[in-house]
C-alpha cells in the first residue's frame, strides 16, 4: 500500500478555495502586462487599466479549471515518455538557478562556470533517482543577459532526461524555444512531446510582473508546459498563518491558470510553488523550515482538489555547507513532499536557501530520494499467507539468508544504498580511510561523472545550438562562447 | 538450441537454483561428463563469478549464500562419483568453525563458513554455544588446518583464549592455525590471546584463511 499524508480537512480545502476566489474578486490581482489585462478584460473581468488591477469573477476561474488538463507527460530528448504530471506520480529534479557552487575541494562557495554546469548535467544523467534535469546554475563566464539560455544550451548538449527551466527575459524565452525546437526536430514535435517545462513566478502578494506574465502567455500559445511558482512568504509578504499563506498561494495560482487558459484553452500548466515561512529572527526565507513543509503540502492538496498536476520546491537546505543541518532539512522536506504526492519535487543539490548548488549534496540527496521513493511504496503483501507456511517449514532454524524465499523477494523489498551511506563495521570504515559522508560523496561524484557516456546528439544539431547561442552572446558583447569541456 | 551442459550448471549455480542444479548435474553425468570436469569447469568457475559480482556490489549476501547451498547440492551428487573414481577435489584447507561456549550468535559465523566453503575450503561448522573440548576433538577428528572461533559478546570472547590454550595442551597448536572474529573482537585482542589472525568481516575472513593455510 503506497503511503500518503493529508494535512488539510476537506472542509478546510473548500474554505481556502472559497476565500481565494473572494480575494480574486476583491482586491483582485495586479498585472504589469498589457496583453494579460486585455485577455482578462475581453473575458469580462473587471479591469482597471490605470491601476493595472483585474478583479476576477468566480465563474471565470471555474471555467479555466475546466479547460486546464489534469495531466500530461514530459519526454526525453529522443521522445520517450519520462515524467508524468498528474495524479500521485512523485518525481524529482535538482534545485534551479543557483548563483554559486560549493567547490568540491575547498568546500567554499564561488560563482559557477561552464565546466561546473556541464559536470552537473552529466551527474544528473547518471543518477537514476533524479527524473529530470534542471537549469541548475547560472554560469558566471557569459554575459548576464544570456544567463538563462546559456544554461539550456549547455544542458541540451549533455542531457537525455527532460528539463525544468525558465527564462529571465521576454526575448530570451523565444531563443530558448528555438533551441528546444532545434534539439527535438521542430515545433510540432516540441508541442506533441515536450522535453522542457518553464517555471513562471508571480510576485507576492497577488502581482504578475510583465516578464513572467509574458512567459506564461507565450508558453500557453506555443503549447510548451509551464509551472506556476507562487511563493508567499508567511508573515512578510503573506499572512503568517500557514492556512492564510495557502489562501494567497491559491489566489495567485488561480490567476495564473486563468491567464494561461485565456491565452490558449487546454494549455498544459502545473500548480507549483516555492513558499516559505519567514524567519522571524534573521529575516530570511528558510526552505528547510517545518512551516515551509506544511504550507507546501497544504497547497498541493488544494491543487489536487482542483484537479491540477502539482510541483513544489522542497528537499533543500539553508545550511552553508554539507553538514548535519543540511541532511536533516533535505531529508525532512523530501519525505514530506513525496508523502504529499507532489508530481515534481525540485530542490536536490541546493543549499543556502535557493542560491548554492553542490555536486556532493546532489548525490547525497539522490540517496535521500531513493530511500523516499521506497518509503512511499509502503509495505506490500507479496504472497498468501504472508509467512505462516514459510515459518512452519523453517521451524527454529535461522537460515533465511540463502533461502529461495529471500532470493525471490529481497531485491524488491529492500532498499540498497550506494557508498554514500556507510553501514560497514568500524574497522572496515577505518580501513577505507574513515571518510565522512561529504568525502564519500566527493568520491561518488568523480566515479559517476567518469562513467558518463556522451549523449547521441546529432553534430549538426550541436552546431546549430552553438550558432543560436553564439549569436545571442554576440549581441551582448561576447565574441566567442566558452569552449565546451572535452569529453 | 544446443546448450553447453557445463554452462547450464554454471548459470544454475550463479542463480542459486537449488533444484535445477541437481537435475543438470545428473544429466551431465549421464551424458558422460567427468565429475571432476563439472567441479572444475562449472562449479569452481561459477563460484568465482559469484564472488566477483559480490565484490563489485552487484550481488548481495543472499545470492552468495544461495550459491554456496546450491554448490553443496551439486557436490552431494558428485562426491560419490568422485569416490568411485578414487578422485578427490583439491581443497584449499580444512576448517572447523563455531561460536564459543555461552554465545548463541550464529549469522556471522555461518556466513564465514559459507564463504570459506565457496572458496574451496572443506568446512566443518560445529554450530553455536560450542564447548571448548568439542572444538579440540573436531580438529583432531578432521585433521583441520584451521580453527575459526566466533564470539559476539564481551563476556564470551574470553572463551576464545580458553580454546587456544586447550589446543596447546592437546599438542595441536603448531598444526592448527586459529582465527577469531565477532563484533567486540579486534586485531589487538587476537594478538593478546595468541590467535594467528583476526578478520573484520566475512570477505576478510576468506582472505585471512587463504593466507594462514599457505
Amino acid at each position: 500500500m503506497s503511503l500518503r499524508i493529508r494535512v488539510l480537512e476537506k472542509e478546510t480545502i473548500d474554505q481556502i478555495i472559497d476565500e481565494a476566489l473572494g480575494v480574486l474578486q476583491d482586491p483582485g490581482v495586479r498585472i504589469h502586462n498589457g496583453e494579460a489585462l486585455e485577455l482578462l478584460a475581453q473575458a469580462e473581468a473587471q479591469v482597471d487599466r490605470e491601476a493595472r488591477v483585474a478583479k476576477i469573477p468566480e465563474k471565470l476561474v471555474r471555467w479555466a479549471f475546466d479547460q486546464a488538463p489534469s495531466d500530461f507527460d514530459l519526454y526525453t530528448l529522443t521522445g520517450e515518455p519520462a515524467c508524468h504530471y498528474g495524479g500521485d506520480a512523485v518525481q524529482f529534479d535538482p534545485g534551479s538557478a543557483a548563483l554559486t557552487i560549493l567547490d568540491s575541494e575547498s568546500a567554499q562557495q564561488r560563482p559557477p562556470v561552464t565546466s561546473d554546469f556541464v559536470t552537473f548535467v552529466k551527474l544528473v544523467e547518471m543518477l537514476p533517482q533524479l527524473d529530470a534535469q534542471s537549469t541548475a546554475m547560472v554560469c558566471s563566464d557569459v554575459p548576464e543577459e544570456i544567463g538563462d539560455l546559456y544554461r539550456l544550451y549547455l544542458a541540451l548538449n549533455y542531457m537525455s532526461k527532460p528539463i525544468v527551466t525558465g527564462a529571465f527575459g521576454k526575448d530570451t524565452w523565444w531563443i530558448m524555444k528555438e533551441m528546444l525546437e532545434v534539439a527535438v526536430g521542430g515545433s510540432a514535435k516540441l508541442t506533441s512531446k515536450p522535453v522542457a517545462i518553464f517555471d513562471v513566478c508571480p510576485s507576492p502578494p497577488l502581482l504578475w510582473s510583465d516578464l513572467t506574465c509574458q512567459n506564461l502567455i507565450d508558453c500557453a500559445r506555443t503549447g510548451i508546459p509551464s509551472e506556476l511558482v507562487s511563493m508567499p512568504l508567511a508573515g512578510a509578504t503573506a499572512p503568517v498563518t500557514l492556512a492564510g499563506a495557502v489562501v494567497q498561494h491559491t489566489a495567485e495560482s488561480m490567476s495564473g491558470v486563468l491567464i494561461s487558459q485565456l491565452a490558449q484553452e487546454g494549455a498544459p500548466i502545473v500548480w507549483g510553488g516555492s513558499p516559505a515561512a519567514f524567519d522571524m529572527r534573521e529575516g530570511t526565507t528558510p526552505m528547510g523550515d517545518v512551516g515551509t513543509w506544511l504550507i507546501d503540502c497544504a497547497y498541493v492538496e488544494v491543487g489536487k482538489a482542483l484537479g491540477m498536476p502539482t510541483h513544489t520546491y522542497l528537499g533543500m537546505s539553508d545550511a552553508k555547507v554539507v553538514d548535519a543541518q543540511c541532511g536533516l532539512e533535505s531529508a525532512g522536506g523530501t519525505i514530506m513532499a513525496a508523502l504529499a504526492g507532489v508530481n515534481m519535487i525540485t530542490g536536490a543539490g541546493m543549499l543556502d536557501f535557493e542560491s548554492c548548488q553542490s555536486l556532493e549534496k546532489l548525490v547525497i540527496d539522490a540517496e535521500i530520494i531513493g530511500m523516499t521513493k521506497r518509503l512511499i511504496a509502503g509495505v506490500e503483501i507479496r504472497e498468501q499467507p504472508i509467512a505462516l507456511s514459510l515459518m512452519r517449514a523453517m521451524g527454529h532454524r535461522g537460515e533465511y539468508l540463502g533461502h529461495p524465499h529471500t532470493m525471490q523477494w529481497f531485491r524488491k523489498e529492500l532498499y540498497f544504498p550506494s557508498q554514500i551511506l556507510d553501514r560497514g563495521s568500524l574497522g572496515s570504515w577505518k580501513s577505507k580511510g574513515g571518510k565522512t559522508a561529504f568525502e564519500r560523496a566527493r568520491d561518488e561524484v568523480r566515479s559517476l561523472v567518469g562513467k558518463y557516456e556522451p549523449s547521441g546528439l546529432d553534430p549538426e544539431v550541436r552546431d546549430e545550438l552553438r550558432r543560436i547561442t553564439g549569436s545571442a552572446a554576440n549581441k551582448y558583447g561576447m565574441e566567442k562562447l566558452p569552449a565546451l569541456p572535452h569529453e | 538450441m544446443v546448450t553447453d551442459p557445463l554452462e547450464d550448471i554454471r548459470e544454475a549455480l550463479i542463480n542459486g537454483d537449488q533444484n535445477g542444479i541437481v537435475e543438470l548435474t545428473r544429466n551431465a553425468l549421464q551424458d558422460g561428463i567427468e565429475p571432476m570436469t563439472i567441479v572444475n569447469a562449472a562449479l569452481t568457475v561459477g563460484m568465482q563469478s559469484v564472488g566477483d559480482r559480490f565484490s563489485a556490489g552487484e550481488f548481495f549476501l543472499p545470492e552468495l549464500v544461495a550459491a554456496g547451498v546450491t554448490m553443496q547440492k551439486a557436490m552431494s551428487i558428485l562426491e560419490p562419483e568422485l569416490q568411485a573414481r578414487q578422485e578427490e577435489v583439491q581443497r584449499a584447507g580444512t576448517v572447523v568453525i563455531g561460536t564459543v561456549k555461552g554465545d548463541i550468535h550464529e549469522i556471522g559465523k555461518s556466513l564465514v563458513a559459507t564463504l570459506l566453503s565457496c572458496n574451496g575450503f572443506k568446512v566443518y561448522d560445529v554450530g553455536v554455544d560450542v564447548p571448548t573440548e568439542t572444538f579440540v576433538a573436531k580438529a583432531v577428528e578432521t585433521g583441520a588446518d584451521l580453527l575459526g572461533l566466533s564470539a559476539l559478546l564481551t563476556t564470551t570472547m574470553t572463551m576464545q583464549r580458553q580454546v587456544i590454550e586447550a589446543l596447546g595442551k592437546a599438542g595441536l597448536r603448531d598444526r592448527v592455525k586459529v582465527m577469531v572474529g565477532g563484533a567486540p573482537v579486534s586485531g589487538e585482542w587476537a594478538k593478546s590471546i595468541g590467535a594467528d589472525g583476526y578478520a573484520e568481516d566475512a570477505m576478510a575472513a576468506v582472505r585471512l584463511a587463504k593466507r594462514l593455510v599457505q
